[in-house]
């Protein structure tokens, strides 16, 4: 029987929204094979976010609480998973594919001297019960199916959007163990200072509805006001490339790509950008693309629902007007 | 003979490509409307030493010679010609000063133009007197330990941006060419004014203006090499300055032929790519052809003058052929986007207003074209 | 101060596709550059060099040609070079390359601190840099965006969903890098010059002491089954017209998709 184990992360008392899918995919997964899911949830006074976890699908909840796990770092996670991980041999262990599982998951992985694929796209099990792991190389342009035939666990890290939010099922059963924590003083040696809390309108990009992008292509700093008030008139956020960033046109928070955000509104507009894979990895989830370029060969057209083809100089003002005279 | 290039060389060459793609080419168009000198990409190079590529450790250089400066200039050129001739300009002043400097010229001028913390400007056309070098009115006259200089020059480039420029003048009025010597004169010398910017017809991220010379006086140590050597100090300085505009034709032309190439390849008529018809292949084989042989000439003449030979005839050659190679590239390219190419939103009519300053100055074709049979007429003698 | 900094060799362009009959990878251009953060890293390491004093050696896994990646790092500033070159090496997936680079990071102690970029670009995993600092048994931080050194301990800025967390750690330890943290410097002509002079070491699995069931395939936890092209067919819908015509068919579109 399959067990299947999902790393939770939380974020200022909340589940990361990127646990629940996994759970939820865990859960998937489980089913079709006759498995097990349990979530690990590590933290200081987190054992209430257990129910949700639960209601996503966790057939388990292994909670280790302590005051030294109140923020991530990497060693004192890494020494509880360890510790968990040997006393209860779980065959999948998997991640979301954020700062802390990027920096956790590898280290573990080296640990356990076992296989990690980070960035999978899919998960499946083939015939013989092993998880096939599918993730993109080359930006996103060859994917490759990978498996751990003879390591255990076998460990996979996937970015948010991937999988659907699960149906959240108040009533399901499930059980909460409270593990005991033990650190050495060597899993201790980094400290962190602070979080400082990012730039609140660029933190809305993640769950926003409508997302306005723009690209090398808008020009200049003072164009980006063009997405500003496109976004206003459309109730969305503005985001970016990472042109416009190196640029200083606007802040790095804002960036969204391989080395940025990962988002997936229902409406995203791309202004002048491009389309190189490295951005379209961190949008190509979103429901509805419009892109506005004024090369038609751009490989940005190739991810759109909708392009039109014209300087955004033009073109932005006249779809604020447009959207301004249906109202 | 082994026509490839060190490791060395290569890795240069491979280093401003990369730095001409990101920091150069994608501002060549904004250069061109604003005709202003990029300073932002000017400091870059700076930092980078891409001035003192030629020059020797001892004054800040690296000391790569002659074929690593024509590779420089290539490379630039392809994203740029604006700004491979705002170098090309200051190698054409600076040379001078390291061939023909005393110690304490060298050390006093060369640290900062090798590092391009300073730019350099090299003026010997005057609105009276371009191809007939030898007829310039700019006079200097000997006053105890001054030289009191008058005159007005044209089309210098770099005229404003430099802080340091070596001037031609007659010191001797009744001699022609042998009357002539040559001034280090720093900007801010009082009589000493950067007139009239001109508005070019291409190459306007490069900076070209008058200068004017009104009574300026100018210390008797700031002559730069003997006394009526001034003639051959400047076709000295030339002689190099011909091989870097070749070399800008070459990377001129290249951005032309790749633009085009890319287009054709994209571009459907008649069924299929542009790519597929004869007389687009045919334009863009001349253009490769053209380039290919251009390149050589300019890399044989650079490879003489690190061999210490002569090479005025092999440079001239490499200007000539390069800027016509150019010329003839852009046309073509215009002509293969069509439409799209007469317009500016695409790059090629920049490319051809560029190219066509290559005939021109340094050394108009006409001019050379008399170097070029006079010296091989003599050897066929 | 001995900065250690691990680079990895890859392809200049990631226009790669699948043959659909021998469904190997079929790549355009042979040209190869330094993975663009391990300049980052590199760059970090010179700066700190500039501060500190000490040396930059650069180590890097891989074919001979890498080579070429090793002589650029050595011409922006690198004082020695690293090749950790073998057949036995070959087909290693991230642990086995962690485990070999530890080996040969072990032959250059002592060392304050180890960067490497945060991801390579073509395999896209960001795991060798934190199973590096495992096997050498160091503390971590990664993409780190910002870096401050005081000789025994950093300080690192480092992106979280949050924002930024800043963490502490002491000397020495494995970091690695975002392209935030600094632009990298092009290599200068005199460097290129002086790098010819700088060593630049091969060593062999012989040489690296390593268990051989450690290295290469063998050592690789993870087996590729299969490489394919992405299916992506283009279903967009190009408006066409005057921006106005154009804008106003988007908007009522989107009206109709109930995506406004």
């Amino acid at each position: 029987m399959q067990e299947i184990w999902v790393v939770a992360e939380t974020y200022q008392g909340r589940l990361a929204p990127v646990t629940l899918e996994l759970v939820g995919k865990a859960r998937t997964l489980a089913s079709g094979a006759g498995g097990k899911v349990t979530a690990v949830l590590l933290g200081s006074r987190v054992t209430e976010l257990a129910s949700e976890l639960i209601a996503c699908g966790a057939d388990t909840v292994l909670v280790a609480d302590h005051p030294e796990l109140a923020l991530y770092r990497t060693l004192p996670y890494a020494r509880v998973l360890t510790d968990l991980i040997e006393a209860r041999h779980p065959d999948v262990v998997l991640f979301g594919a954020t700062s802390q599982g990027r920096d956790l998951a590898p280290r573990l992985a080296a640990r356990l001297r076992t296989g990690l694929t980070a960035d999978c796209l899919d998960l499946s099990f083939d015939k013989d019960g092993l998880l096939v792991q599918t993730k993109p190389s080359y930006g996103d342009n060859v994917m490759v199916d990978i498996v751990i035939p003879r390591h255990r666990p076998q460990m996979a890290t996937v970015r948010p959007h991937v999988f659907p939010a699960p149906e959240k099922d108040a009533g399901r059963e499930g059980r909460v163990e409270v593990v005991p924590v033990h650190l050495e003083q060597a899993d201790l040696v980094a400290r962190v200072r602070e979080v400082i809390a990012e730039v609140e309108e660029a933190s809305k990009l993640e769950e926003a509805d409508v997302v306005v992008a723009g690209g090398r292509g808008m020009g200049s700093k003072e164009n980006f006001n063009l997405l500003y008030q496109l976004a206003r008139a459309l109730g969305g956020v503005v985001g970016a490339t990472r042109p416009p960033v190196d640029e200083g046109w606007i802040d790095a928070a804002y960036q969204i790509g391989q080395s940025g955000k990962t988002i997936a509104p229902k409406l995203y507009i791309a202004c002048g950008i491009s389309g190189a894979v490295q951005h379209t990895v961190g949008m190509e989830k979103a429901k509805v693309v419009v892109a506005i370029n004024k090369d038609p060969s751009a490989p940005i057209f190739n991810l759109a629902t909708y392009g039109i083809v014209g300087d955004v100089r033009e073109v932005i003002p006249a779809l604020i007007a447009a959207l301004g005279a249906h109202k | 003979m082994d026509f490839r290039l060190s490791e060395e060389l290569e890795l240069w060459r491979k280093t401003v490509r990369e730095f001409t793609e990101k920091e150069v080419a994608p501002y060549d168009a904004e250069m061109d409307r604003a005709n202003d000198l990029p300073w932002d990409i000017v400091r870059k190079m700076s930092e980078s030493g891409f001035f003192g590529v030629p020059f020797p450790e001892e004054y800040g250089g690296a000391g790569m010679g002659s074929l690593a400066a024509v590779i420089t200039i290539e490379e630039l050129a392809r994203g740029s010609a604006s700004v491979a001739l705002t170098l090309d300009a200051h190698w054409l002043a600076t040379d001078p000063i390291f061939m023909f400097g005393t110690e304490e010229q060298k050390k006093k001028y060369l640290p900062d133009l090798v590092s391009g913390k300073k730019l350099a400007a090299f003026a010997l056309t005057e609105p009276v007197a371009g191809s007939d070098a030898a007829g310039i009115m700019s006079t200097a006259v000997r006053d105890g330990d001054y030289w009191i200089l008058n005159g007005t020059k044209a089309f210098i480039t770099n005229g404003g941006a430099a802080e340091t420029y070596v001037i031609a003048v007659k010191t001797d009025k009744t001699k022609g060419a042998r009357g002539i010597s040559t001034f280090i004169v720093e900007k801010g010398t009082p009589g000493f004014s950067i007139g009239k910017k001109e508005d070019k017809m291409g190459c306007r991220g490069s900076v070209t203006t008058e200068l004017i010379l009104d009574n300026c006086r100018v210390p008797a140590e700031n002559m730069l090499g003997k006394e009526g050597e001034g003639f051959k100090v400047a076709m000295v300085a030339l002689d190099f300055g011909r091989v870097c505009v070749g070399a800008m034709g070459v990377g001129c032309a290249t951005a032309a032929m790749e633009a085009a190439g890319r287009y054709a390849n994209q571009r459907q008529a008649f069924g299929g790519p542009l790519a597929k018809l004869q007389a687009v292949q045919f334009k863009i084989a001349d253009m490769a052809m053209g380039i290919e042989a251009a390149r050589l000439l300019t890399y044989r003449a650079a490879w003489l003058r690190d061999a210490g030979q002569r090479y005025t005839t092999e440079a001239a050659m490499a200007k000539v052929f390069g800027a016509e190679v150019a010329m003839s590239t852009c046309k073509d390219a215009i002509q293969i986007f069509g439409g799209y190419g007469y317009t500016r939103d695409y790059p090629v009519e920049r490319y051809l207003r560029d190219a066509k300053l290559l005939e021109i100055g340094e050394g108009a074709s006409e001019v050379l074209r008399m170097v070029i049979g006079m010296n091989t007429l003599k050897e066929l003698a | 101060m001995h900065i250690v900094v691990c680079i990895k060799q890859v392809p200049a362009t990631l226009d790669v596709r699948v043959d659909p009959v021998t469904h190997n990878l079929i790549r355009e251009g042979t040209e190869s550059v330094i993975n663009s953060f391990d300049e980052n890293a590199l760059e970090e390491a010179l700066r700190l060099r500039e501060k500190f004093g000490g040396t930059v050696s650069v180590i890097s896994m891989g074919p001979p040609q890498v080579r070429e990646a090793l002589r650029k790092a050595l011409a922006m500033g690198a004082d020695a070079a690293y090749l950790l070159c073998d057949r036995a090496l070959g087909g290693a997936d991230t642990l086995a390359t962690a485990y070999t680079l530890a080996q040969g990071i072990r032959r250059l102690a002592p060392f304050d601190l180890i960067l490497c970029g945060r991801h390579a670009v073509d395999a896209d995993t960001g795991q060798v840099g934190p199973e590096l600092a495992e096997r050498l048994n160091l503390p971590q931080v990664t993409m780190v965006k910002k870096l401050e050194c005081d000789g025994k301990t950093i300080v690192a800025w480092r992106e979280c969903e949050e924002g930024t967390a800043v963490w502490e750690l002491p000397l020495p330890a494995v970091v690695t890098v975002d392209s935030k943290i600094n632009t990298p410097r092009y290599p200068s002509p005199i460097g290129i010059v002086r790098s010819a002079k700088k060593p630049l070491t091969v060593w062999t699995a012989k040489d690296l002491d390593v268990d051989e069931d450690q290295i290469g395939l063998k050592g690789s936890p993870t087996r590729v089954l299969r490489l394919f092209s992405p299916q992506r067919t283009s279903h967009v819908e190009i408006l066409p017209g005057e921006p106005e015509e154009a804008t106003r068919a988007l908007v009522a579109k989107l009206r109709e998709q109930k995506v406004l």
